[in-house]
């Protein structure tokens, strides 16, 4: 049988999520994946549960996604180690004040140190620090353990993965939604594109053109070594991630551009831009110099102009919902994601989400031929 | 053209990439030539041993030849360094590497990859101790160092290097415990035909076997290891009869054989690392049981002013990397607009003759250096496969039943090639592991996603110095 209650295209943290919420909630869900779970921003982002770099709105959905991670535990390697954000200059102490007290009024349980107090419990750390902030919460999981944990997550709850399943085309009407893959057809009465950095081709199959664009932010690992560094590293620009994992091996990051597209699926490293990146690393941390690099890499990232989420049903096309573009997905992720599957299920959200209506001109409603029941918008599926 | 471009970057000085460098300057183009090593020659000329060198040599006499051009040429030689990350630019190419001065990028409008290949292994319960080396690792060591891997060796694998390295080990006043060949003895006849081809290369051939033959050094064919065992150093290694496919056999008796090294390796594996990180197309070769770069008849790759010669295209041996090399040569100076058609064709038509020729014999070497097909079930559960990071057998089944059947997914679920090898030892095996366990075709399975830097970089080198208040910062991430 090809027919489902909802149909989540994209197995990432956010449509697994949502998938998750939908069946719990007693809708038959299939999820459909153009290559495997979990393998591309999910899977490749720097792992870093930091709250000291999240948006200040977004801070409370920020606090339940981290709890959900803290929950996985052991099977995404969650590192509860605590972060400092370091400032260099009177120019970063501004950004750093500044931003701080923003988030710490939004509820993050962020605290102004004296640089004295982060030396003293981080030798390894530069000594030009001129202000810093930290946070015990913070911390890191192993992003590459996201594959395998959401395939469980999945299986455990009874829900179809689909895996290597690109979604070739979008019908509307007659029994709902009919998505098109290579190998097959199916149907569905409701539809959630969590395509990621794919959402613009994705929702252009239904005729929605959504001024999303994409970073593609760069990630290094250096070879293991010894213990010099238990917490995370942050810059007040927002513009270094890094930690030293329990493997001994360093991970850094801070959204430092490559090039590439997500049409053709190929990120690259710039050369030049990763320089940077590790110069900042080795001044903040002058430690790692006797590291070797062992790997740089490349994930996108989807954003809307506003830099805030997209999660709701697209205006004019009942019952399809896009969710993406989620600055800090990797933490905010689950928590948007259930709240999205509270939304297909007819539940109020227990947190507001994020009409995709705001960032798109406005259309004509555009599918005249849907079939009156899909135009209801009440829920129409037993809530658990 | 920026002041530090060049026409032409050619990556590897072996006989391939020398050969086209060679080629491309004599035509006119400006061309920089990449290597890891001091020298030119790779790891072809370099190494006296064997059917890949003598100094009497065919190849050696070859690679003679080309390095003299090579010093009298224009090339601009760029010797000791390391090339990390190459980049597609809108047009060409910007190959980043660091060198005694640290680090450089150099522009190009064609990229010509000649970076060889490397010696596949296969594990073996054990390979872990003290005392195990690679078949060209003990190469290097017997005839650049003049060290000997031990005293009493068991050299175990494939192909024509065990009797090269056997043979070295009792030149050098060693002893050879055994030589344990996964092919059967027939196997050396089936090829005949193109090995007769080289009856200079047989008639060594047949040199290395009288040495290990007077010698009476014990020579078991159909036999692989199953295990090495030693505390911690290499003690005694266990051998066991395969069958026609490549598995143990049932009930076959174990033989044991006292040992202090052993040496090790199944032929060699095309060097895609470079291709695969520009994003070229890649094919699986069911003959060589090899991925490599897809290339047409004139060395052109699939994307514009990209071309590849010599092993990675393929292993076809030394004697063909050459000709290989002024064919690319030849076909990136007709596209970048130096020589017409006419005459391109008309210079390529001897080098392509004489590269077929000289690949028939390399392939059929080739092939006699291979891992059987079910030779996969002979690993243990317990078997270390990724030696960087002690990733299991057991451990990379577990994670493809829960669905990883990529190199990808592999490698991310369980760290299995993501230590400073970066998968070159291991993903032959992964591959291999993967189609065993799910029946996927290693075509399906594909390649694991290149990634720089190619091979692993100081940190403090690609830093170099410079001053915090002129790091080119970036808006702040939106508040």
């Amino acid at each position: 049988m090809n027919h489902f209650d909802l149909v989540v295209v994209g197995a990432g943290i956010m449509g697994v999520t949502a998938a998750l919420r939908a069946a719990d909630g007693g809708m038959r869900v299939l999820v459909l994946e153009q290559d495997s779970a979990g393998s591309r921003a999910s899977g490749v982002n720097a792992g870093t549960l930091s709250l000291q770099i999240k948006r200040v709105s977004l801070m409370r959905y920020a606090l339940a996604g981290y709890a959900w991670w803290k929950d996985a535990g052991d099977a995404v390697g969650f590192k509860r180690t605590g972060s400092y954000t370091l400032a260099f200059n009177a120019s970063e102490e501004a950004l750093l004040d500044e931003r701080m007290r923003l988030k710490i009024a939004a509820g993050a349980p962020i605290e102004f140190v004296s640089p004295a107090t982060v030396r003293a419990a981080e030798s390894a750390l530069c000594d030009r620090i001129v202000s810093a902030t930290y946070c015990a919460d913070d911390g890191h999981a192993d992003s590459t353990r996201t594959g395998v944990y959401l395939r469980a997550l999945l299986h455990d709850a009874g829900i179809e993965l689909r895996e290597r399943s690109a979604l070739l085309g979008i019908d509307v009407g007659g029994v709902g939604y009919t998505l098109r893959t290579a190998h097959e057809n199916v149907t569905s009465t409701n539809l959630l594109l969590a395509t990621g950095a794919w959402l613009k081709p994705t929702a252009a199959l239904l005729g929605a053109d959504l001024p999303i664009e994409v970073r593609v932010n760069t990630v290094t690992a250096t070879e293991r070594g010894p213990s010099l560094l238990g917490a995370g590293v942050g810059h007040a620009t927002g513009l270094l991630t890094l930690k030293q994992k329990s493997n001994g091996s360093f991970l850094i990051g801070g959204g430092w551009q490559g090039r590439g597209s997500p049409e053709t699926g190929r990120g690259e490293v710039v050369g030049e831009t990763l320089l940077q990146n590790l110069r900042l690393a080795r001044f903040a941390v002058p430690g790692i110099v006797g590291f070797r690099i062992l790997r740089s890499w490349t994930g996108f990232e989807a954003f809307v102009p506003d830099h805030y989420p997209l999660a709701g049903e697209l205006p004019g096309i009942p019952r399809a919902y896009v969710l993406g573009c989620v600055r800090g997905g990797y933490t905010i992720g689950p928590c948007i994601g259930t709240l999205m599957g509270d939304r297909i299920l007819g539940r109020e959200p227990a947190l507001p989400l994020f009409d995709p209506a705001r960032v798109m001109k406005p259309q004509i409603a555009m599918h005249e031929n849907i079939d009156s029941p899909l135009r209801t918008r009440s829920p129409t599926l037993p809530i658990a | 053209m920026k002041k530090n471009g060049s026409d032409i970057v050619v990556l590897g000085a072996g006989p391939a990439g020398s050969a086209a460098a060679v080629e491309a300057s004599a035509l006119g183009l400006y061309v920089t030539l990449f290597d890891e090593n001091p020298v030119a020659g790779g790891q072809v000329y370099r190494q006296s041993p064997g059917i890949r060198s003598t100094a009497s040599s065919q190849e050696q006499v070859q690679g003679d030849a080309l390095g003299a051009a090579l010093t009298a040429s224009t090339v601009d030689k760029c010797f000791e360094h390391r090339v990390w990350q190459v980049e597609r630019l809108q047009s060409g190419f910007a190959v980043h590497a660091v060198g005694p001065e640290g680090p450089v990028v150099r522009e190009a409008r064609a990229l010509i990859v000649a970076s060889g290949a490397t010696e596949r292994q296969f594990p073996i319960a054990g390979w872990e101790r003290q005392g195990v080396l690679s078949l060209a690792g003990a190469t290097v060591l017997i005839k650049s160092q003049r060290m000997l891997p031990g005293r009493n060796v068991v050299v175990a694998g494939s192909g024509p290097l065990l009797m090269v390295v056997a043979a070295a080990i009792i030149e050098g006043g060693g002893t050879v415990a055994a030589v344990i060949d996964a092919n059967p003895r027939r196997a050396w006849w089936a090829d005949m035909g193109a090995l007769a081809s080289r009856p200079d290369l047989l008639a060594r051939g047949a040199g290395w076997i009288r040495t290990l033959v007077a010698h009476r050094v014990p020579m078991l064919f159909s036999h692989v290891l199953r295990r090495i065992d030693g505390n911690p150093a290499v003690s005694r290694v266990e051998a066991v009869p395969i069958g026609a496919g490549g598995a143990p056999l049932p009930d076959a008796q174990a033989l044991s054989i006292q040992c202090d090294s052993v040496c090790t390796g199944f032929g060699l594996l095309p060097s895609t690392d470079v291709t695969r990180l520009v994003g070229a197309a890649h094919i699986f070769d069911a003959v060589r049981d090899t991925w490599q770069v897809k290339i047409d008849a004139d060395q052109r790759c699939s994307l514009a002013h990209l071309y590849a010669c010599g092993d990675g295209t393929g292993v076809a041996g030394a004697a063909a990397a050459p000709w290989q090399g002024r064919v690319a040569a030849l076909a990136a100076a007709h596209d970048l607009g130096i020589l017409s058609l006419g005459v391109a064709v008309e210079k390529m038509r001897p080098a392509r003759r004489q590269r077929d020729i000289a690949a028939r014999f390399g392939m059929a070497m080739a092939r006699l250096a291979n891992v059987r097909p079910n030779m996969v079930e002979g690993i243990t559960d317990a078997t270390v496969v990724c030696l960087c990071e002690g990733i299991t057998r057991a451990t990379l089944d577990a994670a493809i039943d829960l669905g990883c059947v990529t190199q990808n997914d592999l490698r991310s679920a369980t760290r299995c090639g993501m230590g400073p090898c970066g998968g070159r030892l291991c993903e032959d095996v992964t591959s291999r592991l993967i189609a065993a366990r799910t029946g996927l075709s290693r075509q399906v399975i594909g390649q694991p996603t290149g990634r720089p830097p190619l091979r692993p970089v100081d940190l403090n080198t690609l830093a170099g110095t410079f001053d915090y208040d002129s790091l080119p910062m970036a808006q702040p991430s939106p508040l």
